[in-house]
């Protein structure tokens, strides 16, 4: 990287740097423009945001932030019952993704036969590539109904006690919202994860092998330690878009403003809430109030990103002090 | 300069290209003879759209009009009248007389719907169950919880009810359905009004939320013990079980298009709109208590009169020929009085630069 710059030819020089130069001035003005595109579009949402929803803000302040209210009748609004749906759902969903986003990226990085690693790997990618609103489909018509006959009375049957399974079981609500989330963010985690796991240098992992470790000592002491960053940068990547996932959720969810920790009872997110009801908000504070929501959302996911940079940022730091 | 002669990608020459476009207008011109009626948009209430589309394609071939709707929902179609990026906005829930006339619109019923209740029970079918409204507030509010509850048992002393929990299904998105299914309630339950109220999206008590018609249905037959309500045509669509109500005269009535129409007869057409629920409860030993009409808005001062014309003659060609086509998608479509009042606020009221745009007589005479 640091190796010096070829000495300039002579005589030619001159003429072609100043061509150079210019083109050069331009590009560099172009790539600088766009780049700083980004930073003005999101300063712009996020101005945007607040001015429109400035009438939630000051009519409720902060009270918006723990009301559990939302009355479109009486025009009291509260964000509560949709942040806690947006996290919870979110949790859930990273909560059951990981460790088989982890196990597909294991399998196909260390175990699969060469002839299976594509195939696998390309459906995984495939999986990706549905649209949400099919996800939310199958889920509302096929995997609800397998869920309220089958695994939902099971459950109820065998841990009804617990404050997680209180309620009908009618399929639709948290559990299905996060398991449909959970598949949907499935291909990001794993094909991140597949993609650290294979940079691991085959030095390591042989050496792990020759002093006689098996492949789970390998997998557990040599790639998961030397992937550590990549892999909480995929699982950071999954909730992002579990944070903001809409079409999905709206239809699986159950859509009631109500806090519940039972995982079979209906809820809603801040995007489900902003689906259904942005059409129909016939009063300014109602429009007002969701456009705050939106700046919610917008803010957890930010902070949600930065957490993210910042842990990255700290196990990047440690990695280099055990290295030395 | 050959290279200006030639169009790349024909290699026609641009001055025949021209002389062709010219003779293509000519023949155009001689086919139609005259223009079609300058193109509509509209948009708005997701309800009647699947009606204002057939309507839209069957006018287009008879007299070339083209006529857009977007289905946006009843708020977003006055969003956007009022931005005066359509030409007119469909609504389920009538506006307040005051805001037409600090706005100056005109607005009118053009059909009629009807909301049932379907339900999900193993081995009952449509037409059994009874309820009343005071129980549906009930059950709505969360008092009424479980299907073998007595109140239930007592309206329907013949019927084996399972001892399911009720799971409530309701729309998750603002809808014309539930502002006339919530002022139902309120008006039969004074508790409701008081708890929950009435409007186009309300704070339910309990429940799971589903989006549009077909959301509530699908949610319905996905859980057992489900009990929704629901626009009439998506029960029929979908082939739910649907309840009878009592309604005013104390008669319990199973849904049906003769029972929406015996409500059409029984209304009061001659008065103002008001507040859209002179279709609501009303008396007849056959009416079906929950029935609303779908409104138009359009602003009584037109910028564009040939514009204005080609819609309104759009809309009398609709309460006209558009009946049948109305009946057939399972629409109520508006008795011949209602229809012929629409007319004569049309012919009154509907201006452009003082002077009317439309006339019955006109419309009549030529239709376009």
């Amino acid at each position: 990287m640091n190796q010096p710059h070829p000495p300039p030819v002579p005589g030619s020089g001159i003429r072609r740097r100043s061509q150079s130069q210019t083109g050069d001035r331009i590009f560099r003005g172009t790539t600088t423009f766009f780049a700083l595109l980004v930073l003005a579009l999101i300063a712009s949402i996020c101005v945007v945001l607040y001015v429109k929803g400035h009438l939630a803000v000051s009519t409720f302040g902060f009270k918006f932030l723990w009301n559990t209210a939302w009355d479109p009748v009486k025009e009291d609004f509260g964000a509560l019952p949709s942040i806690f749906g947006t996290v919870f759902s979110s949790l859930l969903a990273i909560l059951i993704a990981t460790p088989i986003s982890i196990g597909i990226a294991v399998f196909l990085t260390e175990m699969a036969p060469p002839w299976l690693q594509r195939p696998v790997g390309l459906g995984v990618e495939m999986l990706a590539a549905v649209p949400s609103i099919i996800y939310g489909m199958w889920g509302l018509f096929i995997f609800a109904p397998i869920m309220s006959r089958t695994v939902q009375p099971w459950l109820k049957g065998h841990l009804g006690g617990l404050p997680l399974f209180q309620g009908p079981p009618m399929g639709i609500g948290m559990m299905t919202a996060g398991i449909i989330l959970a598949i949907m963010i499935i291909p990001f985690i794993a094909s991140v994860a597949r993609d650290v796991f294979s940079l691991v240098p085959a030095m390591s992992k042989e050496s792990a092998y020759g002093l006689g470790a098996t492949t789970w000592e390998v997998i557990r002491g040599v790639v998961v330690p030397h992937t550590r960053s990549g892999l909480v940068g995929a699982i950071f990547l999954g909730l992002g878009r579990a944070l903001g996932e809409t079409m999905a959720v709206t239809f699986v969810i159950g859509n009631a403003h109500k806090i519940s920790f039972s995982l079979l009872s209906p809820s809603n997110t801040i995007a489900s809430t902003l689906a259904n009801e942005f059409s129909e908000a016939t009063t300014p504070i109602y429009t007002s109030s969701l456009i705050e929501l939106g700046l919610i959302l917008f803010l957890i996911t930010t902070t949600i990103l930065a957490l993210a940079k910042f842990m990255l940022w700290r196990i990047a730091a440690q990695v280099k002090g055990t290295d030395r | 300069m050959g290279f200006e002669l030639v169009v790349p990608s024909q290699g026609v020459p641009v001055r025949c290209r021209h002389a062709l476009i010219v003779l293509l207008a000519a023949a155009c011109w001689g086919q139609v003879r005259a223009t079609p009626p300058p193109s509509v948009h509209g948009g708005g209430a997701t309800f009647p759209f699947p009606l204002y589309a057939k309507w839209a394609y069957l006018y287009k071939a008879k007299t070339g009009m083209t006529l857009n709707y977007l289905s946006i929902g009843s708020g977003g179609g006055l969003e956007q009248l009022r931005a005066r990026t359509v030409d007119f906005g469909a609504s389920e829930y009538p506006l307040p007389e005051d805001r037409l006339r600090v706005q100056g619109l005109l607005q009118f019923p053009m059909v009629v719907g009807a909301v049932v209740v379907g339900f999900n029970l193993p081995d009952l079918p449509s037409g059994e169950l009874r309820l009343t409204a005071d129980l549906l507030a009930r059950i709505y509010l969360g008092e009424v919880t479980y299907w073998n509850d007595r109140a239930i048992r007592d309206l329907n002393p013949g019927l084996r009810l399972p001892g399911l929990p009720i799971t409530v299904v309701h729309r998750a998105d603002g809808s014309g359905t539930t502002w006339l299914f919530t002022q139902y309630l309120t008006r039969a339950f004074p508790a409701w009004g008081k708890a929950v109220g009435a409007g186009p999206s309300v704070r339910w008590p309990v429940g799971a939320g589903a989006k549009g018609n077909e959301g509530v249905a699908s949610y319905i037959k996905t859980i057992p013990g489900a009990l929704g309500y629901l626009e009439s045509t998506y029960a029929a669509q979908s082939g739910l079980a649907t309840a009878c109500l009592r309604n005013r005269d104390g008669r319990f009535v199973a849904p049906s298009p003769s029972a929406y129409k015996a409500a059409e007869k029984q209304a009061d057409w001659s008065g103002p709109v008001g507040d859209g629920t002179f279709l609501l409860d009303l008396p007849g030993p056959t009416t079906w208590p929950i029935v609303g009409a779908s409104y138009i808005l359009i602003y009584n001062e037109q910028s564009d009169a040939a514009k204005a014309k080609s819609l309104l003659g759009f809309l009398d060609w609709c309460l006209g020929e558009g009946d049948g086509v109305a009946e057939e998608l399972g629409y109520v479509p508006l008795p011949d009085g209602a229809a012929q009042r629409n007319r004569a606020a049309w012919a009154a009221k509907v201006k452009s630069g003082g002077k009317a745009v439309w006339s019955p007589a006109a419309a009549a005479a030529g239709n376009p």
